[in-house]
């Protein structure tokens, strides 16, 4: 169990930056998820907090030691891989004893490790198999096995659920983060999964074209994005984003509701909302539609809860309102968060009303 | 069907003329087929030179093979690691394949000659071979020592080679490679290793490249040495593709003559005689036909036995 800290890491292949200058700081037990779409650099950053891949600069710390320029085994971590990398001619026990050996653990001690690792994923069954013989679900758990039963410092997990179907990956999801609780190993999560990062991680990197974009608990991340990316890139549907003259607003989807539903007790901000589309969703409605923005109609949508029993239909314009608090005001050219602007500046084209 | 056809006729056909032909006494000038029982055969056994030539056709073989699989695997080893020029490199290892193996062998008789050989030369410069002052001589102290110990037949030490020289008549000593019972072997089969090498090392390299990346870093990150990562993980994983290549490397040298035919001819006295050279000597160049197929016939077994080694080999793989 160990602190990982990067500092200003940087990994260039050729003129690809694939991570940019990464500072990060990972406490002990904690559970980092790295988020961001394909090719944003989160295998790269892993690779070299492995050891698998050199850094082009910067410093790698774990447990305080400077481990930049060592090789993966000095390091105490262990890794699943996407893949799951189980080696096709073990069986299972010999798998998951591998890590073992290169400690020269006795077989006896290495046999009650293994049955160990087995349990906790519940594999005990399957110690004689090849995994050829096992199904993606299982594959997964041997990986998994494979990497506790060493008891690393750190855990590093990239994209380990991606191969499994949907239900599946919802039972594995909650598995994971139980066990890293029960055990309190340090773990780094990789994912281009945003319903994943924010409901396994502790903290969450967001990162976009080798840069972090922004670090904070899935709380944060969701509710004061840091930019537009990360606003785009979380929740689902993700926030709305209208283009005003001098910056762009955001607000989440379930807080983009009829006026009637939100007793303007605070300050409101209202459109005229076309529904385009309705989708019925079980607990909720999701109105797709557009309004008017500083550059023409943008395509925005509405999260309305069943508790709302009002009628819509597609092709009719309604008057739709955010409450101010919940807005969030973002730099026209940077993207970047800036602090909410006075009414009157974002007034024009939509009917501000302070009630 | 075309392949059905093309079998019996390319492979079927022979094969049954060749047993016809030895039950018989063919010859080239008397194509007539007699059938004579097993007669011809009982006279191949009968002659000692069957015996000499069965028992180097397995040395030849085996010796090889075994040569050919372990330096291909570290050849490919190296190879496959990541360093600079890399591509030189592997056209190097590459280009014993490319030349006409005939040619090829033609500048090994050069290398091996009698008298001119390079590697005496080299030899005698770095004091290995004696001179004609009968200064010492690694080799030959060697040999001597050997000789006393009963473990060379006496008649096998380095010969002595005199030239005139203008006025003067020079003499070394040479090694004479391809000359003595020892060194002929075993120059044949270094040849032949020579020969063998790259293809082999090219599949394996193959097969290395085909171990997926994320099993080489699990090895990595798992922390286990480097030799038990070679014989735990890479090992078995290339040992299919190791496997096949080094059963059909068997199949090939067992039946192979060009390396010997260029060499030595089966000389000196038939020690590095085998099998197929020995047939072509008989069959061939002696008319005898009868004596040639039943000779060739007696590798049969042999082959039967690896090609079932292969065949159960892939089958296994599949199934497991
Ligand atoms: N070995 C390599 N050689 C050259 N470029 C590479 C290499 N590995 C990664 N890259 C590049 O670096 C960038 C980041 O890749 P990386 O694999 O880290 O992304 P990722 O976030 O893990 O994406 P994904 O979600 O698709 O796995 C990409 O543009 C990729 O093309
Ligand atoms: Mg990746």
């Amino acid at each position: 169990m160990s602190v990982v800290e990067t500092k200003a890491l940087v990994k260039r292949f050729g003129d690809v930056v694939a991570v940019n200058s990464i500072d990060l700081r990972i406490e002990e037990g904690e559970f980092l998820v790295l988020l961001g779409p394909s090719g944003s650099g989160k295998t790269s950053l892993l690779r070299m907090v492995a050891g698998l891949e050199k850094p082009s600069d910067g410093q790698i710390l774990i447990g305080g030691k400077d481990v930049t320029f060592m090789p993966p085994r000095a390091r105490n971590l262990s890794m699943v891989f996407q893949s799951y990398a189980l080696y096709p001619h073990m069986n299972v026990f010999r798998n998951i004893s591998f890590p073992l050996k290169a400690e020269g653990l006795p077989y006896e001690e290495r046999k009650k490790k293994v049955e160990w690792a087995a349990s906790i994923f519940g594999i005990e069954h399957l110690l004689h198999r090849k995994p050829r013989q096992l199904s993606g679900g299982q594959r997964q758990r041997v990986a998994l096995a494979r990497a506790v039963v060493r008891e690393p410092g750190v855990f590093l997990l990239d994209e380990p659920l991606s191969n499994l179907d949907a239900q599946l990956r919802a039972t594995a999801r909650d598995e994971i983060k139980q066990f890293q609780r029960r055990i309190g190993t340090t773990t780094i999560y990789v994912t281009h999964d945003q319903v994943e990062a924010m409901g396994m991680g502790d903290r969450i990197a967001v990162m976009h074209l080798g840069n972090m974009h922004q670090l904070g608990t899935p709380q944060e991340l969701y509710r004061e994005p840091a930019d537009t990316f990360v606003a785009t890139f979380l929740g689902s549907p993700p926030m709305n984003l209208v283009k005003k003259d001098s910056c762009i607003i955001g607000f989440h989807p379930e807080h983009f509701l009829p006026e009637d539903v939100l007793h303007p007790e605070t300050a409101t901000f209202s459109f005229a909302f076309e529904v385009t589309r309705v989708e019925y969703l079980g607990a909720d409605r999701f109105l797709y539609g557009m309004v008017q923005g500083a550059e023409g109609p943008t395509r925005i949508i509405s999260k309305v809860p069943s508790l709302v029993t009002l009628n819509f239909e597609a092709g009719r314009k309604y008057t739709f309102v955010v409450q101010e608090s919940d807005l969030k005001y973002f730099d026209h050219a940077s993207g970047k968060r800036i602090p909410p602007l006075p009414f009157t500046t974002v007034e024009p084209t939509a009917q501000a009303v302070v009630s | 069907m075309p392949a059905v056809l093309y079998i019996v006729l390319l492979v079927g056909v022979p094969f049954a003329l060749s047993i016809a032909y030895s039950f018989s006494d063919v010859t080239i000038g008397d194509q007539s087929i007699d059938f004579v029982g097993l007669e011809t055969y009982e006279r191949v056994v009968d002659n000692p030179v069957f015996q000499t030539s069965l028992v180097n056709n397995f040395r030849f073989t085996l010796f090889s093979q075994v040569l050919v699989t372990t330096l291909s695997i570290i050849l490919a080893l190296a190879l496959a690691q990541d360093f600079p020029g890399k591509w030189f490199f592997r056209f190097l290892i590459l280009l014993p394949w490319v030349t006409p193996i005939a040619l090829g062998t033609v500048g090994w008789l050069y290398m091996l000659d009698t008298i001119y050989s390079p590697f005496d030369y080299v030899l005698r410069e770095l004091g290995f071979l004696a001179n004609v002052e009968g200064k010492g001589g690694f080799v030959r102290g060697l040999t001597d020592s050997l000789q006393s110990l009963g473990l060379v037949e006496s008649d096998t030490a380095l010969k002595l080679n005199c030239q005139v020289r203008g006025e003067r008549e020079v003499c070394f000593f040479n090694m004479q490679w391809l000359g003595q019972d020892q060194t002929a072997l075993g120059s044949v089969i270094a040849v032949h290793v020579w020969r063998m090498l790259p293809l082999s090392t090219v599949i394996v390299l193959a097969g290395l490249t085909s171990i997926p990346k994320d099993i080489r870093d699990a090895v990595a990150v798992d922390g286990v040495g480097h030799l038990r990562a070679f014989f735990e993980v890479t090992l078995p994983l290339i040992a299919p593709i190791t496997g096949i290549a080094t059963l059909f490397g068997l199949i090939y040298t067992f039946t192979d003559v060009t390396v010997i035919a260029v060499l030595t001819k089966g000389n000196p006295a038939n020690e590095t005689q085998v099998l197929p050279y020995w047939a072509y000597l008989k069959g061939i160049q002696g008319t005898n036909l009868a004596e040639g197929a039943a000779i060739a016939l007696f590798m049969f077994p042999f082959l039967l036995v690896i090609a079932v080694l292969v065949l159960r080999f892939i089958s296994r793989r599949e199934v497991t």
